[in-house]
């Protein structure tokens, strides 16, 4: 067993996982933050997308005991205490960018290293060409780019 | 129309649990002393087992126990079962072969189960799979169904003669074939269309959990039906009977039909769970999906139209061979044919039609239902065929199929089904000005001048929803009743919660449902709660699939909402001291006509559980009512797609610049949750199209099982759709809904590749047209300059 020490969402997290243990792993089983997901095992789908000190990255081919010391987001820590949405949650509910939820968490922690390297700006060409790390099978995209676009620029406000 | 009512588009009630990362799949729940299941499959597509040892991996770390297809068959666990009998032309009932949950003595395709490893851990259930040895003496394999008939081919199962599961036929053959003698014209077309793995992004889980003390088992499962489930778990595979089987389908991702079956894995946690005494959980992996999922369409047809001299269909005939794979799965026999054949009229009056289908086994996964499930195939053989038929004819494809629509309604087709209602040439003529078709010969005028290859392509398709009357699926072979159940319960307080068993898993049934209650009852959509997807709370809904949860599942919402008005009223009439047929019940009110008299729906609520203004003998206190709703026909959906693209010569690259849609769903409940029904079904017919193809090579070893292998739509393969509406209402449910969960994959493939065909000037394409087939068929037929 390996010993591994991180921040995940403000709270300094432990824990003692086998070396082989993914970040998705530890996340989901260990702290039980189900929020990410796992869509295909193989960086192929973007499900399971978080950002490691700031930077989006694919947890399900990411070894826990690589994260010793980073700061860790998840879908879950991105809504403020109160309940209150961050705008791109908000522009993904209110744009109907979801149906079945599932690859959502890893498409909106996707949409916002977008907005990250792309700015708040962002024409449907851009959105379309930088979400190629992530697959929806349910809603065609189509609500996603328009959800994205008014979520990035809600961000400047 | 209210705020929150009917055709408002309310924002979901799911989407905050959605984005915040708090929805509760499968995988998520966990149960105290959790195992970890993880299967030993085959590598062979075809191979007798000849030994099969598990003494190792018992030994390994954390191994609580291995689990084989023997001790299955000592338990007398039952096999799978397909639960739609088809009869082959001869009369005789299809053949279906024994398909237990693990395989004992012999596999039939690559992924087939011989044994479970349930183990602490996932780590350590899959390090002691390794250790599982399994000597298998291996068969020569066969995977494409146009050679499973062949003489010497591969004899799958010992018991079914040629693969053949039956040699199916619909429609007046000689009748047909008199129309063709007699024809002016004749189009004939070979198709292939091409077989699909669904990939739900959630892939398949199940979690067991056996309580010993109360010998009662659960099962968490990815479930687009939990009680379909529960019933062939019981009925069939005897697991436990079922007031001693709780099913739990919580929130699923994505279903698409893959989710409707009953599958070998759910079968061997509850069967595990109950031997180890211990909560068993399995969580697919995306390759293991794809060796288990059940897969879409594969069938190879020949189809030919007879015209007359004016342009006229007078008959269509269609000889189809379908691939089921090695085992039947749960429905899949009814697909390619009483979802298939029956369809083949389109939106075309044509007076004969005769389809034969065989089909067949092969060592492959088996194929099931996959969104529009026999639709999509009917459409795409009807739509290439007419789309020929007016290029060899030299007509204007669009007059062409104007000269053949059906007008009059209902119209009876020479193949079972009685269209009740709709306006073909309305969603025609308005997707072709939404579509600008007339500007389309200068816009490929100019995509010639910078070297592309400009086509544009209808798809007026139809299809079959709502499914279905109890009664005419019973006479067409179905074990089921296709009814749905709703159970309306209005609390004290005068909020409701809505039982339903439809299921949703992505389609917002909580939103679209809440508002027909708060509309209905003139209460806040707030105060409205949709429960389903559980056998303990719902008692029985035979779920969601074929576009049919608001066609039936809200249509048996209606009638449970009359009940609970006419209970209403009575209590309103105790309570204002009047009659009942005096009451009127308006915007959440109840009146006394001719007076100032009313009272609100929630003190009718709190007056009905009180009970205090009635005696037990006038009426019995509560505010409860459940309906079985049983639909009078199917709704026929339909409309047409424009599909308008550019091909790049030099890489064989296409690229969709244009995507029109015009629908006709009858009523729309929430039409921002329809138009995103639309967008993803365009997604999968494109998908299909362009990109997605699963590939055996000879061997039967799956080559595309992974998301680098079999290619996925992206954002960037697809353009912004533009969607419109149509309405003609369906006479044949209360609410004159028909359906749009599928309509997208059962136009768009035909509207891709008559747009493709339309650009390449050459009918030699098949799917998926990747820039490697466009780039061939250029090579073998340069296009002409536009």
């Amino acid at each position: 067993m390996a010993k591994v020490s991180m921040t995940v969402n403000g709270k300094a997290v432990t824990g003692d996982v086998e070396p082989r243990t993914l970040l998705v792993q530890f996340l989901r089983e260990n702290l039980r933050l189900t929020g990410t997901h796992v869509g295909c095992d193989t960086s192929q789908c973007g499900a399971c997308v978080v950002h490691i000190d700031g930077i989006a990255a694919k947890s399900c081919t990411t070894l826990a005991v690589q994260c010793e010391g980073q700061s860790i987001t998840t879908i879950e820590g991105l809504a403020e205490a109160d309940g209150k949405l961050h705008p791109m949650q908000e522009a993904f509910r209110e744009h109907h960018g979801l149906q079945c939820g599932y690859c959502t968490p890893g498409m909106i922690m996707a949409a916002l290293d977008i907005v990250r390297r792309n700015g708040n700006e962002l024409d449907e060409h851009t959105i379309r060409d930088q979400l190629d790390g992530n697959i929806c099978r349910c809603t065609g995209y189509h609500n996603i780019v328009k959800a994205i676009e008014a979520g990035a620029r809600a961000m400047a406000k | 129309m209210t705020a929150t009512g009917i055709g408002a588009p309310v924002r979901r009630k799911e989407d905050f649990r959605f984005v915040t990362g708090q929805g509760q799949y499968t995988d998520d729940v966990t149960r105290p002393g959790e195992t970890r299941a993880v299967f030993v499959r085959s590598p062979h597509a075809h191979a007798k087992i000849r030994k099969l040892d598990v003494a190792a991996a018992k030994k390994m770390p954390g191994v609580v126990d291995v689990l084989t297809g023997a001790q299955l068959a000592d338990d007398k666990v039952g096999n799978l079962i397909c639960g739609w009998m088809i009869h082959s032309k001869d009369g005789s009932p299809m053949k279906m072969s024994a398909h237990p949950a693990l395989a004992s003595g012999k596999v039939n395709c690559v992924g087939d189960a011989v044994a479970v490893v349930i183990a602490e851990s996932l780590g350590e259930a899959k390090d002691a799979a390794e250790k599982v040895v399994v000597d298998y003496e291996v068969l020569p394999a066969v995977v494409d169904p146009a050679k499973a008939q062949a003489k010497g081919a591969p004899q799958i199962h010992a018991d079914i003669a040629n693969n053949t599961i039956y040699q199916w036929h619909l429609g007046d053959q000689k009748a047909v074939e008199a129309a063709f003698k007699s024809a002016k014209h004749v189009t004939k077309l070979d198709i292939v269309n091409n077989r699909l793995a669904p990939n739900a992004m959630e892939p398949r889980a199940a979690l067991a959990d056996y309580d010993a003390g109360n010998d009662h088992l659960t099962l968490w499962n990815t479930s687009q039906n939990p009680h379909v489930a529960r019933l062939v778990i019981s009925a069939f595979v005897g697991i436990a009977p079922e007031h001693k089987l709780r099913v739990i389908a919580p929130d699923v991702g994505g279903g698409f039909g893959s989710k409707i079956f009953i599958y070998p894995e759910e079968v061997v946690c509850l069967w595990a769970a109950r031997k180890v005494k211990r909560p068993v959980k399995w969580t697919s992996d995306r390759t293991e999906a794809f060796l288990t999922d059940a897969h879409g369409r594969d069938h190879i047809t020949h189809a030919e139209l007879a015209l007359d001299a004016d342009g006229k269909i007078t008959a269509l005939r269609a000889k189809t061979i379908a691939n089921l794979g090695a085992y039947m799965s749960t429905f899949s026999s009814s697909i390619p044919t009483y979802l298939y054949a029956t369809l083949l009229s389109g939106q075309y009056d044509i007076p004969q039609i005769y389809c034969e289908v065989d089909a067949v086994y092969t060592n492959t996964v088996p194929v099931d239902a996959y969104r529009g499930a026999g639709r999509p195939e009917a459409t795409f053989v009807v739509e290439r065929l007419v789309e020929v038929a007016a290029r060899q004819l030299g007509l204007d494809p669009a007059d062409f199929r104007k000269r053949n629509f059906i007008r009059n309604f209902p119209h009876q087709t020479p193949v079972i089904m009685a269209y009740d209602a709709g306006d073909y040439n309305a969603s025609l003529k308005k997707a072709m000005e939404l579509a600008d078709v007339k500007g389309f010969a200068k816009r490929k005028r100019e995509s010639a001048r910078h070297g592309k290859l400009r086509g544009l392509g209808y798809s007026t398709y139809i299809e079959a929803c709502g499914i279905a009357p109890s009664q005419a699926v019973g006479s067409l072979g179905a074990g089921v009743g296709l009814w749905e159940s709703a159970e309306v319960r209005v609390n004290p307080t005068g909020n409701v919660e809505v039982l339903t068993g439809s299921h949703a898993h992505g389609q917002g049934h909580e939103t679209t449902f809440a508002q027909l209650v708060s509309e209905r009852l003139g209460i806040p959509f707030e105060a409205v709660s949709i429960v389903h997807g559980d056998t303990d709370k719902v008692q029985f809904g035979m779920g969601t699939y074929g576009s049919r949860s608001g066609a039936v599942g809200m249509s048996a919402i209606v009638k449970a909402l009359d009940k609970i008005e006419a209970k209403a009223k009575k209590v309103a009439g105790f309570m204002m001291e009047a009659a009942e047929s005096d009451i009127d019940f308006k915007d959440g009110k109840f009146t006394v006509k001719g007076t100032d008299k009313s009272v609100a729906f929630g003190d009718v609520a709190l007056n009905a559980y009180i009970a205090h203004k009635f005696t037990g003998a006038e009426l019995e206190p509560g505010l409860k009512e459940t309906s079985f709703y049983d639909p009078t026909n199917f709704t026929f959906p339909a409309g047409c797609h424009i599909c308008e693209l550019e091909i790049d010569q030099e890489t064989g690259k296409t690229e969709i610049v244009n995507w029109t849609a015009v629908d006709d769903f009858g009523t729309v409940i929430n039409p921002m949750i329809v138009e995103g029904q639309v967008h993803g079904g365009i997604a999968q017919g494109v998908g299909q199209a362009l990109l997605e193809g699963v590939v055996y090579d000879a061997s039967g070893q799956l080559v595309t099982a992974s998301f680098m292998d079999y290619t996925m739509p992206r954002a960037h393969d697809l353009p912004s759709f533009h969607v419109g509406l149509t309405e003609t209402k369906s006479p044949s449910n209360p609410l004159g809904m028909k359906g749009c969960g599928e309509a997208g994959a059962i136009a768009a493939p035909a509207a891709v590749m008559n747009a493709i065909t339309d650009a390449l000037g050459t009918e030699d394409i098949a799917m998926p047209a990747t820039p490697n087939a466009v780039w061939a068929v250029m090579q073998r037929t340069p296009p002409k300059a536009a």
